[in-house]
């Protein structure tokens, strides 16, 4: 799998049909055996045309991916938002502690008191409070676990 | 209306495994994921319509990189918010264009806030104004906000599936 593209691309990188595509297919496709056609109609394109072109936006790295968004949660499981206050002479080897748990999904370091955040995946609800107790041990620090209470509807689209 | 033998949640945990990288670009995409698998076209297509109804799947999409199309900026923005307004106010804030994620989440020893938001700009500053707007819009009903900007990805993994069914 290609690395994600972290640089804007050009300015006349993408021409208005791209745009358009970028645009409207953020928005979801029915399930249909040719769901690229009627999409295509509507952008005044042939549907080997739109493909084409999807082709070519992944290939300059303007998209991260074409397919279902599944909903973790609904697919059973537990996760969880937690986050440490991390000694700046000990963070990369907390780093490492941390990271070697495949519970760990994503590790981000942030500009705050609290400067690591990182969401646990569990099978079952219990063994989140269990492998945040094991990164506390393991490192002696301790992990705060902000778990959703409430998921607000989105309707964040990015306008290319 | 399923006519194979495989139980629903086991073909359900197959075409997961299977599209969780994305669906091929080919005219026929469920036919292809169906060859993939063995089963019928419409079988992938019945049970991804099952799993969309029951919120399994949110939507059949393309993700826009964000940093390709100029969002390169990006702070999580958290807010200490009354609770009797939260559901109310965080409502608000997710429907606002440039908030991607938007939570209620407990409070901690420390940690006063309660609402969580995503923002995203093409720039710090840009990200600044935005942020400004949800405080202008939660108003006095929010006592103290701060922002963490992301220095660094430490570590960054595909969704795991969980295995083995329940």
């Amino acid at each position: 799998m290609k690395s994600l593209r972290r640089t804007p691309l050009a300015p006349d990188a993408l021409d208005a049909t791209d745009r358009a595509i970028l645009n409207r297919m953020q928005d979801g496709l029915s399930l249909c055996p040719h769901p690229f056609a009627a999409l295509a109609a509507e952008l005044d394109l042939d549907e080997d045309a739109l493909i084409t072109r999807i082709k070519a936006l992944r290939e300059i790295g303007a998209i991260t991916r074409f397919g279902p968004f599944y909903d973790a949660e609904a697919m059973g499981g537990a996760f969880c938002l937690c986050a440490m206050e991390v000694p700046a002479n000990r963070f990369e080897d907390v780093v490492t502690l941390v990271n070697a748990h495949p519970e760990v999904a994503h590790n981000y370091e942030r500009t705050h008191r609290l400067n690591m955040w990182f969401v646990l995946a569990c099978e079952r609800p219990d063994q989140i409070r269990q492998t945040a107790d094991r990164i506390e041990r393991e490192t002696g620090l301790p992990v705060l676990l902000f778990p959703k209470e409430h998921e607000f509807f989105i309707g964040f689209r990015v306008t290319a | 209306m399923t006519t194979t033998a495989i139980p629903t949640a086991a073909i359900d945990r197959r075409i997961i495994a299977a599209t969780t990288g994305g669906l091929p670009l080919t005219p026929a995409p469920f036919a292809e994921v169906a060859d993939w698998l063995g089963l019928t076209e419409d079988i992938v297509i019945e049970r991804m319509a099952a799993m969309q109804a029951s919120g399994i799947i949110r939507r059949v999409a393309l993700a826009p990189n964000h940093y390709a199309l100029g969002l390169v900026a990006n702070g999580m923005s958290v807010w200490d918010v009354d609770e009797a307004r939260a559901l109310d106010l965080g409502a608000q804030v997710g429907a606002l264009e440039f908030v991607s994620h938007c939570y209620l989440r407990p409070r901690a020893p420390g940690w006063p806030y309660d609402l969580f938001a995503m923002i995203h700009g093409h720039s710090r500053d840009e990200v600044e104004i935005l942020r400004a707007q949800i405080a202008a819009l939660l108003g006095s009903d929010c006592r103290s906000s701060d922002i963490l900007y992301s220095t660094r990805i430490l570590k960054k993994t595909g969704l795991r599936l969980i295995e083995g069914g329940q």
